[in-house]
């Protein structure tokens, strides 16, 4: 049996090139109007805190960020990130493991309750924390009692940047080990494997991008964690200064060079974030080619 | 080793998946569990690898109770019907797995594992792929290696689910004669899942036939395609066409024609159905006999080297399909529109349970 292909193939490519034709101008007016928003919320005000960073040129500039308070609260803020970080990769771990792997009641509520540190405002969160662990709070007496201080000093901060974190490793993490099913992790059980066997041999291989993904956005949060942390943090100079706040504070202070250094600085952070950011999305985009 | 399977009940929720299921499966055969989708046959394989809890019964290997033994404890292979293959480590560490992570008094030594996984897969005639990752292969080869990869841990049980169920129909049949070939050499006790008959009836020793969480039959392959045991089987292992009667002493009368039903000498006047293969009809232009009902042909078309012959009954309007080999096809001169005159060669009668008390 033969078909006539020639005029179907025809056909076909007057098709494929109308098409293109409206796809390239659609893509054209999108692309313009995406480049358009990017440059004016983004790029602008991004090489405007350069400018005004070195607006009294480098020396001030380096003043800026190597003076006593800024240090302590480039310290503090690193701190914070080392602590937050592990701690809510954990939590996400385990979380996901739960929601992906075992059926129970309640998963729904469990799922929306992760998801509520991005609900709430986190200047209530902060408060929250303040009203729980103040002296004059739920918990604050007995740890008055016991001399532990959590309001207005470190750990207050550490607790308002973990509850502000706790969503991003799990959310990343989700849909991977939904996606990634459980059969591979029964086939190393049957094959003998004990738990943590399995874990670290089977299932964090496979969702180490994804994992990475998520540590670094919460990162990524960690440190630019403004609003919770502001509340619990009372903001003692040398002591309980993060760099948002320290930022704040100068520029209140009408510090304006000083202010726009410490927020370059921050920005290289960002910046350097996103370029991990793009070289694990790459990873991932590679290895799923493969 | 052999698997003893005691009263084992199993739900999900309100949706039960086994019920009261009893079945000793000796040592060394092949044996197939067959069922429609959602007739328990894959929620019964896992429960013998224990990646399912059960309810109520017991499973015994050798005679010794495993409902409390941790999967990684039974010495069962399973394969997966996807394969499950660990995706980032390649073919040679994907088998070597197994051996890898025993505690280290148990471990052979890197040669020895070394040798044993070449010999695995020479055995699944991949050697020369050691070096490959899963996604470099394809399904047929990543199939074998989940197999060699199961087989590294020199189980007591081989487990299959649906093994070839996602192989396209010619490495299917391949891969499944070179299954049964295997099985004839190492003879470990195996039971492979199946929704597909031509496999169970191809390569099994014994099938096992569920439907709704229940064994309907168990038998050798001949046994439960000659003599199924109920309707359900009649309809599963092929195709039927269903003579609907009465029956008497013997006789079931359709109206127009009789059939002989010589297992139901004492049945009285009772509601039956006549189960016939299409390819126990005969056709002829004269009726002949008693059993020839009058039907007039309404499509043919040829599968291969049969040709099928759909006709409608000139009696009950109800549609009956008859398979010839192309010569007898040949032969007969057949249109479409002509009334020709069908008698089985064999028929099975059932008597529909009486589920209205």
């Amino acid at each position: 049996m033969t078909v006539d292909v020639s005029k179907y193939g025809e056909n076909r490519m007057q098709y494929v090139t109308h098409k293109k034709k409206q796809v390239n101008w659609t893509k054209r007016i999108l692309v313009t109007v995406m480049l358009l928003y990017l440059s004016l919320f983004l790029l602008v005000p991004l090489v405007f805190i350069f400018t005004k960073a070195f607006e009294q040129g480098a020396a001030v500039y380096f003043a800026a960020i190597t003076e006593r308070d800024a240090l302590s609260a480039v310290k503090l803020t690193l701190l914070v990130a080392i602590i937050t970080v592990p701690l809510n990769t954990i939590f996400g771990v385990a979380a996901a493991w739960c929601i992906t792997k075992f059926q129970f009641r309640g998963k729904q509520l469990l799922l929306s309750l992760i998801e509520l540190p991005f609900a709430v405002s986190p200047v209530i969160a902060g408060l929250v924390f303040v009203l729980f662990f103040s002296p004059r709070g739920v918990l604050g007496p007995l740890l008055t009692d016991w001399g532990i201080k959590v309001i207005f000093s470190v750990p207050g901060i550490i607790i308002a940047t973990m509850f502000v974190t706790l969503p991003f490793v799990a959310r990343e993490l989700i849909p991977v080990m939904q996606a990634q099913g459980s059969a591979e992790e029964e086939a190393a059980i049957s094959l003998g494997a004990n738990g943590w066997q399995m874990f670290f041999r089977v299932t964090l291989p496979t969702i180490k991008w994804g994992l990475l993904y998520g540590m670094i956005l919460c990162n990524a949060r960690a440190i630019g964690e403004f609003g919770a942390v502001s509340v619990v943090s009372g903001r003692i100079r040398g002591m309980t200064n993060t760099m948002p706040l320290h930022v704040e504070i100068l520029y209140n202070e009408y510090q304006f060079s000083a202010a726009f250094a410490f927020a370059s600085l921050m920005s290289l952070l960002a910046f350097l974030t996103l370029i991990v950011k793009s070289w694990i999305e790459w990873r991932t985009e590679k290895e799923q080619q493969v | 080793m052999s698997i003893e399977i005691c009263n084992v009940t199993k739900h999900y929720g309100s949706f039960q998946a086994l019920t009261d299921i009893n079945l000793t499966i000796p040592k060394g055969e092949l044996v197939a569990l067959l069922g429609p989708s959602g007739s328990g046959k894959t929620t019964l394989l896992r429960i013998i690898a224990g990646l399912e809890s059960i309810e109520e019964g017991g499973i015994l290997f050798d005679g010794k109770d495993l409902s409390e033994v941790h999967v990684n404890q039974r010495d069962v292979g399973f394969v997966f019907q996807h394969y499950a293959l660990f995706k980032h480590m390649t073919v040679f560490d994907n088998i070597a797995f197994g051996l890898n992570i025993r505690k280290k008094r148990l471990r052979p030594s890197k040669k020895e594992i070394e040798q044993k996984v070449n010999e695995l897969l020479d055995l699944v005639k991949l050697s020369g792929f050691a070096h490959r990752y899963p996604t470099q292969l394809s399904g047929g080869q990543r199939q074998r290696v989940a197999l060699a990869r199961a087989l590294a841990v020199e189980p007591k049980i081989l487990l299959l689910d649906e093994p070839f169920g996602a192989l396209d129909a010619k490495v299917r049949k391949e891969l499944r004669r070179w299954l049964r070939k295997l099985h004839n050499e190492i003879h470990v006790t195996s039971v492979f899942v199946t929704h597909d008959q031509e496999e169970a009836l191809d390569v099994a020793d014994r099938i096992v036939i569920m439907n709704k969480g229940k064994i309907e039959q168990l038998g050798t392959p001949s046994e439960v395609y000659d003599k199924p045991a109920s309707p359900f089987v009649y309809d599963f292992l092929g195709n039927v066409n269903l003579f609907h009667g009465r029956l008497h002493k013997g006789k079931l009368d359709l109206g127009s024609a009789t059939f002989d039903a010589p297992d139901h000498l004492h049945a009285n006047d009772k509601e039956a159905i006549g189960y016939v293969r299409p390819h126990h009809l005969t056709i002829e232009r004269e009726k002949q006999s008693e059993e020839a009902i009058a039907a007039k042909i309404s499509f043919m078309h040829s599968i291969g080297p049969t040709w099928h012959i759909e006709m409608k009954r000139e009696d009950s309007e109800a549609y009956v399909e008859v398979e010839l080999s192309k010569e007898d096809y040949a032969q007969l001169q057949l249109k479409v529109g002509e009334v020709v005159y069908v008698s089985p060669k064999e028929v099975k009668v059932f008597i529909p349970e009486d589920f209205v008390i």
